[in-house]
């Protein structure tokens, strides 16, 4: 590791950076057009109604603040109603969404957003950039969930897009959920005072069984086959390395305050090669290092019957941090001794904690958050892992980020062809390290 | 090919109550098709004391019980038997023979979104973070594979197995200090669930009784429930569940404390244990916020009817948004 030349300088970034995702830096600005008495309703849009949808929007419409669902859209009239049915049943007061205002097809997202205050950006990640667009746009507030893309001309898109949301001072909330769980806020803070010194190195893991699985059905087309199973193609996923390991890589650049200056790995399919998985990878190590030459090591697979983990670990001058989802943060001096110990129980629900923080601040009146921006750094880091893991080749930020390698079908519509199509057996061509070129 | 596997099914299970009318011995029981294992512990019929007078409120009052004969689970259910109940694919790895269409047919678990092992380590260790829901369909997997009925235990059956009869705090007596002999808890456990069967087993074979992993039951938990023992002696109590929470779980885990270890104390499941799961609706099998759940299995001397195994088996999951 080269030697830091002012460490109190970087943990002063680490502060400032903490505090914006946090919120407590912008929070004095004034806003425009704010729902200052609380007395206004405020009208959200859900784009995109599978289950995490309806979560996001179950999850906005629990908060305390007078909010109206006012319009859905969804590429699937069956994914809509279902979510349509759901919020129903618990929220009949809150939801005023006549039919003329539930949107299907992938043109949807362009009616429902103009008629709402904050928009709801819950489909897969592949769409997330043009939304996100089209949502600042027409000067709306946003939750959006992770990843935020899912190629580089995406990445360049929603980093775009933040610097107008700046401008316009539009609040914006990306679903990487630990940075509002009390965990991994507590286990900062900590961090950030200098408990464990300054980060030399780390592990992050996302090792489990895999996700869910949507056979082909009669009747349809190769685009809503994919778009069906969406989790296996990477226009519309990322890859798991993406979808999956970026709330791990987030950690690590939120902790060491940065993100990677390149990337090298490797990564196969070797638990899951048949035809029922599209073309992603079913395994990722990769070695991020970082511009003051920290190294984080990741680690990202889906293979079942194997021993599993899905955690953060890290390395300081002082001490070290154990941290995981399932809220528990320990750190430990230089000697090994424990110096702190979060309670994993009772924790507020930090899914509950962004629509909350989210919502307070846009009905006071208050711009607060700015979460693109790591959404999107923390999104393209997880790229490049899936980058150098497909090509074999070590990946340098500033040049894969220049990149005009789009994964996005030419047409959206159900009878066109999305970029990759399956062989005369059902097998989509799979990525090989030294062949395969991503930039 | 299904009928006569069904066939097969319900000899094997009138072969069980044989056995049962002679006398209930303990046993290990494969799992057909597979190399895998597990064993069952002998309860006689008998009568308890339920409860205790120095416990919380919904311990009390203590009642009169008596219970059929069961066999219980010896150890706690491992991920070794029941990761090929969650995934087809490590079923078929586990097979020694192919998978009949019966079988294939049991419903199984969505995959877990997050590794619901939680890094604690997965082998001879408990299986964990299952709803009560998923439990009793790994039960009913089981009953397809082996033709065994295979259920929770009742609350009552539970404490009877655990208290061994005895009327003491724990198992082993009152004095917590010998506690680190026979249980994983908050100050021993290193935050994690432990190999079953590594501590003493109390004085009917049971193992982890205290500890390690907190138990499912069948019951509601209703917290009054021990007042309609007052002035009589139930047989069998059991309160039906209807509703998807609270139900009751037993045991404590490696992650309590000494006076949520005891033979009688019951703790309920909250809705907070599945807040981490960020879909709606929330997934009918998996508590992401619960590592410290498991189960151990229970096969009543008495095979119910097979339509009583069917409406056992297959209740409708509760939506839960």
């Amino acid at each position: 590791m080269k030697k830091e030349p002012n460490t109190q300088e970087r943990r002063d970034f680490l502060k400032t950076s903490a505090l914006l995702a946090g919120g407590a830096l912008l929070s004095s600005i004034p806003l425009a057009g704010a729902y200052a008495s609380g007395s206004d309703t405020i009208k959200i849009a859900l784009i995109g109604c599978g289950d995490r949808g309806t979560g996001a929007a179950f999850q906005a419409l629990s908060t305390k603040f007078n909010l109206k669902l006012v319009a859905m859209a969804d590429a699937f009239q069956d994914r809509l109603d279902s979510s349509y049915q759901s919020l129903s049943s618990k929220f009949a007061a809150k939801m005023d969404v006549p039919k003329e205002r539930q949107f299907v097809g992938f043109d949807a997202y362009l009616k429902a957003i103009p008629l709402a205050d904050v928009v709801l950006l819950v489909t897969p990640p592949g769409f997330r950039p043009i939304h996100f667009e089209e949502a600042v746009k027409q000067g709306k507030h946003v939750f959006m969930e992770k990843p935020v893309a899912v190629d580089a001309p995406g990445i360049r898109k929603v980093l775009a897009a933040a610097e107008e949301a700046k401008k316009k001072k539009l609040n914006v909330v990306v679903g990487l959920q630990r940075r509002y769980q009390s965990n991994y806020r507590e286990a900062m803070k900590r961090i950030q005072d200098g408990a464990i010194g300054d980060i030399v190195s780390g592990q992050v893991y996302w090792n489990s069984g895999g996700v869910w699985v949507r056979p082909r059905t009669a009747n349809q087309t190769e685009m809503e086959y994919q778009m069906r199973n969406w989790y296996y193609f990477n226009w519309l996923c990322g890859d798991h390395i993406v979808e999956q390991h970026v709330h791990n890589i987030d950690i690590a650049n939120w902790i060491t305050g940065q993100h990677p200056a390149s990337v090298q790995g490797t990564g196969s399919r070797a638990w899951r090669t048949g035809k029922d998985y599209g073309e992603i990878y079913d395994n990722h190590a990769n070695e991020f290092t970082y511009p003051n030459g920290v190294v984080v090591y990741s680690q990202c697979r889906h293979f079942e019957g194997t021993s599993n983990r899905v955690d953060e670990s890290f390395q300081g001058t002082k001490g070290k941090v154990y941290l995981s989802g399932g809220n528990q943060a320990i750190l430990w001096d230089a000697n090994g001794k424990e110096i702190y110990n979060h309670n994993t129980k009772g924790n507020a629900n930090p899914y509950q904690t962004e629509h909350d923080e989210l919502f307070e601040a846009i009905s006071k009146g208050e711009y607060k958050f700015t979460n693109a921006d790591y959404g999107a750094t923390t999104t393209f880091s997880g790229i490049m892992g899936r980058y150098a893991t497909y090509s074999g080749q070590t990946i340098k930020w500033d040049e894969a980020l220049a990149a005009n390698n789009s994964l996005l079908p030419e047409r959206f519509a159900w009878d066109a062809n999305p970029p990759l199509m399956p062989d005369a057996n059902g097998l989509y061509p799979v990525p090989m390290p030294g062949k395969t070129k991503v930039l | 090919m299904l009928k006569k596997i069904f066939a097969l099914a319900l000899i094997t299970v009138l072969h069980g109550q044989m056995i049962h009318a002679q006398s209930l011995k303990s046993y290990t029981q494969t799992i057909n098709g597979t190399n895998l294992a597990f064993d069952m512990q002998a309860i006689p019929a008998g009568s308890f004391k339920m409860g205790t007078k120095n416990g919380k409120p919904d311990e009390q009052p203590v009642h009169d019980v008596k219970l059929d004969a069961f066999w219980i689970g010896k150890y706690e259910v491992t991920w070794d038997i029941f990761e090929p109940f969650l995934y087809r694919d490590y079923e078929k790895q586990a097979s020694t023979s192919p998978i009949s269409a019966e079988v294939d047919a049991v419903t199984r678990p969505t995959k877990p979104y997050l590794d619901m092992t939680f890094g604690m380590g997965k082998e001879h260790q408990p299986a964990v973070a299952m709803t009560q829901y998923n439990a009793i369909q790994f039960c009913k997997w089981l009953y397809v594979r082996t033709g065994v009925f295979y259920r929770l235990p009742t609350e009552a059956e539970w404490e009877y197995a655990c208290k061994a009869g005895t009327n003491t705090a724990y198992s082993f007596g009152n004095d917590v200090a010998n506690l680190k002999d026979y249980a994983w808890y908050k100050e021993n456990s290193a935050n994690k669930t432990h190999q079953v069967g590594q501590k003493k087993p109390n004085a009917w074979g049971l193992f982890d009784m205290h500890g390690n992993v907190s138990e499912w039951t069948y019951d509601q938990y209703i917290a009054d429930f021990y007042s309609q023992g007052k002035d009589k002696t139930l047989e069998n109590p059991v309160a039906i569940p209807d509703k998807l929470y609270p139900n009751v779980v037993r045991g404590g885990s490696y992650d309590e404390t000494p006076n949520n270890l005891t033979s009688t104390v019951r703790l309920a499941s909250d809705p907070a244990w599945k807040q981490l799961d960020p879909q709606i609706p929330k997934s009918n099998w998996w508590f992401p916020e619960a590592p410290f759940v498991g189960m151990r299995l229970v096969r009543p001397a008495k095979t119910p009817s097979k339509t009583e195994i069917d409406a056992y088996y297959n209740k409708q999951p509760i939506k839960d948004f």
